[in-house]
């Protein structure tokens, strides 16, 4: 057992759905007790997706387990077929279902149906989210891309070199936008896409990848295993070298023209984070201390940045996922720190408190962790929240990305005027050490403060002295504290003015409810 | 405080809520389980930690929920169950153990420590009611140990609140055998909420008034023969069954949303403790007057409309009958994951005959029902909310009243403005998505 406040990653069938709802044609049937439906949301709430995933789920209950769970399967898996006709079909079982082992690829054979069926087999405790994504990526892309194998190579006569990109895949950490931008590189290059998965893809399309000359891995936690097979079958080569930060970008059109055969050209590219971090506005920057932690794909190239392109000093650096564990470390050892290896919350709270850094780039969790210890914070990898499904092109990966990372990650740091100040004159009673960056504070409490109890028909502070003026008793003072911060300003006004053109005074709980109810909100 | 209040008719028929016909499916429950109730109730009784003894399944679904809030302090956690623990029974509990030992060392202040099963912990039959015995034995006084079962295949979303306080119930202290006639009113409240009850309780000359659960661990109420209770959510229906149990009288009434409800609600307990008439009036008539004017804002948005409610919290029966009866909707479908009939008795009685009740789920089949329907405002689940949208529907994601304050007098116009706001929202949009 092991004691979690927050995971990192979800269970593995996460993952195959996530592989699921990122294409076109594919239906997941998975076996899985009522409520495991909550997997939904993060596709239709947190990425605002406008489709219910294609997932089928069994949602059996503890009255089905004394009965006959292979059959809800058997009639989930039929009903969804019929329902959905997919291309394919994908069946597997969550954490629960494994335990009562039922079979579902087994189950599924059984009931002849018209499209391929692909069984998954997702150990929910001892994988998690990602491995399970690249498990199923693999699976299908084996399972639709088999029949070429053999076949006559397609890619013979062409003038412009073809590749694939893979990886990215719903409710991956700007996954949208990186595509944008990863394809402006490649045509800039003149190197041609003949697909791009999961994302967006139908299994017809994985069918095709054969036909690219090469591959171009952007997220090698979701698709590794995929472009190893293809390059074992289809002596496809890979680029394994996210195009994140000006110098990996460089760095990755180096890569992909040499794969590609063609001279690369490219000097630079048109980012404005190096001159950003060059003009002297940045220099308060040098120096300070970061703490990385997240995907090792995103940490990596976090800690790159940090060292190389803005002037931090990297004084940690993790990442919680165990398949890619030797690069993080080889990296870390570039920047003379240890490696953080663990999926375990605790453990890198311990690490950042230990560490003492100004800034942490980390994943939606280690906002908690910031929180707690008052350090600026920017999430820079998966797990995130809502927030970081912008509606604006937002992506990480190459010249724009570039762009987007300065901004994100100097802003949670307090700006440099500010800075001094604040260590000249420390007793400031607006700007002083409890107080956060002032430039943060966008929301300053326009919020009287309460009356104190010893003098309760004090007149609140900030009342206009020239209206006239009315008074709050104290219970009604209270009672208004009961109202959400966000609304008690409104409140107070809408009250307030009720209360004067009534000739209301002082102002009860009662006067509080009548105008309430006066103006409806 | 002589005459017996006149206006209440009491008991409410039930013969005609049990003669309705329901329809049952099954299929896929587009539902949440139990656990997520550990969302409100962390917040509602504040010393409290909820300690879920499951997968990386629960501990995803508990931050996919709640993680959008960022904590400085969490107030539940996960002890997730590996491998190792599968392979045999024994060394789970000495698993458990050294997780809370864990847990309490890093966090002292835990008062109340509740462990919660999930369908992993279920299935493999780890008895949490007997590790929270043991584990008592250890922290008490300090900090109290219990358990209640907040799986999937147990509990449908607020079902877990349930279970959370019928196992309260078990622990609450005997009543005195000398303490006055008390009232416990049963359910989450907001904070707010409970506050104007009380002081409208106080108003009918009640003086022991406590609610379950309490804002805190150590405030639990006594119960006993001299105990009465009413339900304020209508999914607490093991908690009254153990209540009664223990001695507690139960008083029946629909729930109290909106002017005609509350007041309902109200007079059942004004009956039950032979509060006079004209001090009812008194007392609620102001209320009453706020609330038909609150109400009266939204009416015109809801007035006509056709209204169909998927299952989510049982909470459906009765938030049909107020939209129906005090804001004109005409409800198409009403959706529960469960219905008591006994509880739903009066909300039954007063939905009109056309109204088609479903229990439990088939969620392809109702979409179909729905879609077919073409309702003017669809309460769903946010799984289903944004692909409706996208048909051209209106929906009204229905855990919001679950977390928003809507029962009352002072709260009946926010509960009519709940429903009425996307309508109001699709009319004030002019760009198409």
């Amino acid at each position: 057992m092991e004691l979690a406040t927050w995971t990192y990653e979800g269970p593995p069938h996460v993952g195959a759905i996530r592989i699921a709802a990122s294409m076109r044609d594919v239906h997941l049937v998975l076996h899985a007790p009522q409520g495991d439906t909550y997997a939904d949301l993060l596709f239709t709430m947190i990425e605002r997706r406008k489709t219910r995933p294609p997932v089928t789920y069994t949602t059996f209950q503890a009255r089905d387990l004394s009965g006959d769970t292979a059959e809800i399967f058997k009639d989930a898996c039929r009903e969804a077929a019929e329902r959905f006709k997919p291309s394919v079909m994908l069946v597997g079982a969550s954490c629960t279902a494994e335990l009562i082992q039922d079979d579902p690829g087994g189950l599924a054979k059984t009931l002849d149906l018209t499209m391929p069926v692909v069984p998954l087999e997702l150990p929910s405790y001892q994988k998690k989210e990602n491995w399970g994504a690249a498990e199923t990526f693999y699976r299908l892309v084996r399972a639709c891309a088999s029949s070429r194998i053999g076949a006559a190579p397609v890619r013979s006569e062409k003038h412009q070199p073809v590749c694939n990109i893979l990886g990215p895949a719903s409710l991956g950490f700007r996954n949208r936008d990186d595509i944008g931008e990863v394809r402006k590189l490649l045509e800039e290059l003149g190197i041609a896409i003949n697909a791009v998965a999961p994302l967006g893809a139908s299994p017809e399309d994985l069918a095709r990848l054969p036909e690219a000359d090469f591959n171009v891995v952007l997220y090698p936690e979701i698709a590794a295993p995929a472009a190893r097979w293809l390059k074992k079958t289809f002596a496809q080569e890979s680029v394994t070298l996210p195009p994140i930060g000006v110098g990996a970008t460089l760095d990755f059109i180096k890569a992909v023209a040499k794969c590609a055969g063609i001279s690369d050209g490219a000097g630079r590219v048109a980012e404005r984070l190096s001159w950003y971090a060059r003009s002297i506005d940045s220099n308060y920057l040098t120096g300070k201390r970061v703490f990385i932690f997240g995907d090792a794909t995103h940490a990596v190239a976090a800690a790159r940045i940090c060292h190389e392109e803005l002037g931090f000093k990297v004084c940690g650096l993790g990442t919680y996922t165990r398949e890619l564990a030797r690069d993080v470390r080889a990296a870390a050892e570039r920047y003379g720190v240890t490696a953080l290896v663990t999926d375990n919350h605790l453990d890198v709270e311990d690490a950042i408190i230990a560490a003492q850094p100004e800034l942490v780039l980390g994943t939606q969790m280690e906002r908690h962790i910031a929180k707690r210890l008052r350090v600026p914070c920017a999430v820079i990898s998966s797990p995130v929240h809502v927030q970081d499904f912008p509606a604006r092109y937002s992506p990480q990966m190459g010249p724009e990305g570039a762009n987007v990372i300065f901004d994100s990650w100097v802003h949670p740091l307090m700006m440099g005027l500010e800075e001094h100040l604040l260590q000249m004159f420390r007793d400031d009673f607006e700007f002083n050490d409890t107080a956060s960056a002032s430039h943060l504070a966008a929301v300053a409490p326009d919020e009287p403060q309460p009356v104190p109890h010893e003098q309760p028909d004090q007149v609140p502070a900030g009342t206009d002295k020239f209206a006239n003026i009315i008074n709050w008793t104290e219970s009604a003072e209270k009672e208004l504290r009961k109202i959400p911060f966000f609304v008690r300003g409104k409140a107070r006004r809408n009250t307030e003015s009720f209360a004067a053109e009534r000739g209301v005074n002082p102002i009860t709980i009662e006067t509080l409810y009548d105008a309430k109810a006066h103006f409806g909100r | 405080m002589t005459t017996v209040l006149d206006t209440i008719k009491q008991p409410f028929s039930r013969s005609a809520a049990k003669s309705r016909p329901v329809l049952r499916e099954r299929g896929q429950h587009e539902v949440f389980c139990g656990l997520t109730s550990i969302i409100w109730l962390h917040r509602k009784m504040q010393d409290a930690f909820f300690l879920i003894v499951g997968s990386r399944t629960c501990a995803h679904l508990m931050q996919s929920a709640a993680g959008v809030m960022i904590f400085a302090e969490p107030r539940f956690a996960t002890a997730i169950i590996g491998e190792r623990d599968l392979a045999g029974l024994a060394d789970v509990n000495e698993e458990l153990d050294r997780i809370v030992a864990q847990l309490i060392e890093r966090r002292p202040d835990i008062r109340m420590l509740v462990l919660v099963g999930s369908c992993p912990s279920e299935v493999i039959k780890l008895d949490l009611d007997r590790a929270a015995l043991r584990l008592n034995r250890h922290y008490a006084p300090d900090c109290r140990v219990m358990a209640y079962s907040g799986s999937g295949i147990e509990t449908t979303f607020t079902q877990g609140e349930d279970a959370f306080l019928t196992a309260l119930v078990d622990d609450l202290p005997e009543e005195q055998p000398d303490a006055a006639p008390s009232l416990i009113v049963v359910g989450s409240l907001a904070d707010v909420v409970e506050d104007q009850f009380t002081r409208i309780l106080q108003g009918f000359g009640l003086t022991n008034i406590s609610f379950l659960p309490s804002r805190s661990s150590s405030a639990l109420p006594p119960v006993g023969p001299g105990t009465s209770f009413i339900l304020a959510q209508p999914f607490a229906n093991d908690t009254a069954k153990a209540l009664t149990r223990r001695g507690a009288r139960q008083i029946t009434a629909p729930f109290p949303f909106g002017e005609d409800g509350t007041t309902q609600w109200l007079s059942a307990i004004a009956a039950h403790f032979s509060v006079g008439k004209a001090r009812f009036e008194a007392i609620t008539q102001p209320g009453r007057q706020r609330a038909r004017q609150a109400l009266a804002h939204c009416r015109k948005d809801l007035d006509g409309r056709r209204v169909f409610f998927f299952p989510d919290s049982q909470m459906e029966p009765a938030l049909a009958r107020f939209l129906q009866n005090e804001m004109g909707a005409e409800i198409i479908e009403v959706g529960t994951p469960y219905l008591h009939r006994d509880h739903m008795s009066c909300e039954l009685d007063a939905l009109a005959g056309t109204v088609h009740l479903s229990e439990g789920q088939h969620v392809d089949r109702q979409i179909d029902r729905a879609r077919a329907a073409r309702p003017d405002l669809i309460v769903c689940g946010m799984g289903l909310a944004n692909p409706f949208e996208v048909e051209g529907f209106t929906t009204k994601w229905s855990i919001e009243f679950v977390f928003t304050p809507i029962q009352g007098y002072e709260q009946a116009g926010d509960l009519a403005e709940l429903f009425a706001r996307p309508l109001r929202r699709r009319a004030l949009l002019k760009v198409e998505a």
